[in-house]
């Protein structure tokens, strides 16, 4: 059997980064204020987690303005969909060992 | 493992919340399935005791040829199918946003979001198609062919909303189209399909969703 991963992705080593992950690969784009109000967090603490996922090129950002407001979205990238399945198959793994 | 790590099990189900809530609207409450059944019911009842006041028994034919306010009750029929209408529509929607805001509110769900409007919009569009058909079918004089096509064009929005939310929507949704359908064919049964269709449906589909969602909660 191939091992396809053998560490943990420290991306998504943290609740709120896996959320927007979740959220990011489901949805085309969402906003930062969609993201917050579903994760329950404060402004400062998501952006710094978005921050981190955007230096590991996991996400894209678009920013519009909506009237006068600026409005930013987020978007998974091709990168960040491949990182967030192989996660999740990470995820299998230990679950499998787990039961064994 | 490391302090950090989250469990496993934990983060799937994290994840799996996570996309569910996003991407899915799952706020609607069986009651006001359940609600929106009950004033279609009482709907068609008005419509079909206006009919029988009338003494017509193929409805369909007989609002054709009927004068304009040569009903016993004093209302046209574009006058009385109109308010009837409005009664309905206004019961429903009221039932409908009253129920699921006020499960929402319950489990803390944030019910104006970017996916209810899509969802909105997407039932929208084919809802509105449909409304300014029924108007040319009562322009035309088709007046039978407007009940199941209120049927058909419902069917047809649900099935088109239901991407955005439980799967049960898109089943419901075919049932809707096949009455509608089968109304298309058999116009005199117009009146009994549209209370089949919006009323007996609508209230199965409540307390369906509401046992399997709503009870355990």
């Amino acid at each position: 059997m191939k091992d396809i991963i053998t560490h943990l992705d420290k991306a998504f080593d943290n609740r709120i980064r896996l959320g927007v992950m979740s959220m990011l690969v489901v949805n085309d784009w969402v906003d930062f204020t969609t993201l917050r109000d579903q994760l329950e967090v404060s402004d400062g603490n998501l952006a710094s987690h978005l921050k981190a996922l955007e230096k590991e090129e996991y996400i894209g950002l678009r920013k519009q303005f909506i009237g006068r407001r600026p409005n930013t979205s987020y978007q998974a990238t091709e990168l960040g969909r491949k990182a967030f399945s192989a996660h999740l198959a990470y995820l299998e793994q230990l679950i499998a060992l787990q039961k064994d | 493992m490391t302090k950090e790590t989250i469990p496993p099990l934990e983060q799937l189900r994290d994840i799996r919340r996570m996309m569910e809530r996003t991407s899915k609207f799952i706020g609607l409450s069986g009651l006001s399935g359940i609600g929106a059944g009950v004033f279609a019911l009482v709907g068609a009842l008005f419509a079909y005791l206006y009919m029988a006041v009338a003494g017509g028994g193929s409805y369909g034919d007989a609002l054709q040829y009927w004068p304009a306010g040569g009903h016993p009750w004093g209302w046209s029929p574009l006058e009385f199918f109109v308010l009837d209408a409005v009664f309905v529509l206004a019961g429903a929607l009221s039932s409908g946003v009253y129920f699921t805001t006020r499960r929402a509110r319950r489990k803390g769900q944030a019910i104006w979001d970017a996916l209810t409007r899509r969802l909105l919009v997407n039932l929208g569009i084919p809802l509105a198609a449909g409304g300014v058909f029924c108007l040319a079918l009562y322009y035309h004089g088709a007046v039978g062919w407007v009940a199941p096509a209120t049927l058909i064009f419902y069917g047809l929005a649900l099935i088109n909303g239901s991407k955005f939310t439980l799967d049960e929507v898109l089943y419901l949704g075919i049932m809707e189209l096949v009455l509608g359908l089968v109304g298309m064919f058999f116009i005199g049964w117009g009146l009994l399909l549209w209370a089949i269709g919006f009323g007996v449906l609508h209230i199965v589909y409540g307390v369906v969703m509401y046992l399997k969602y709503e009870q355990s909660v």
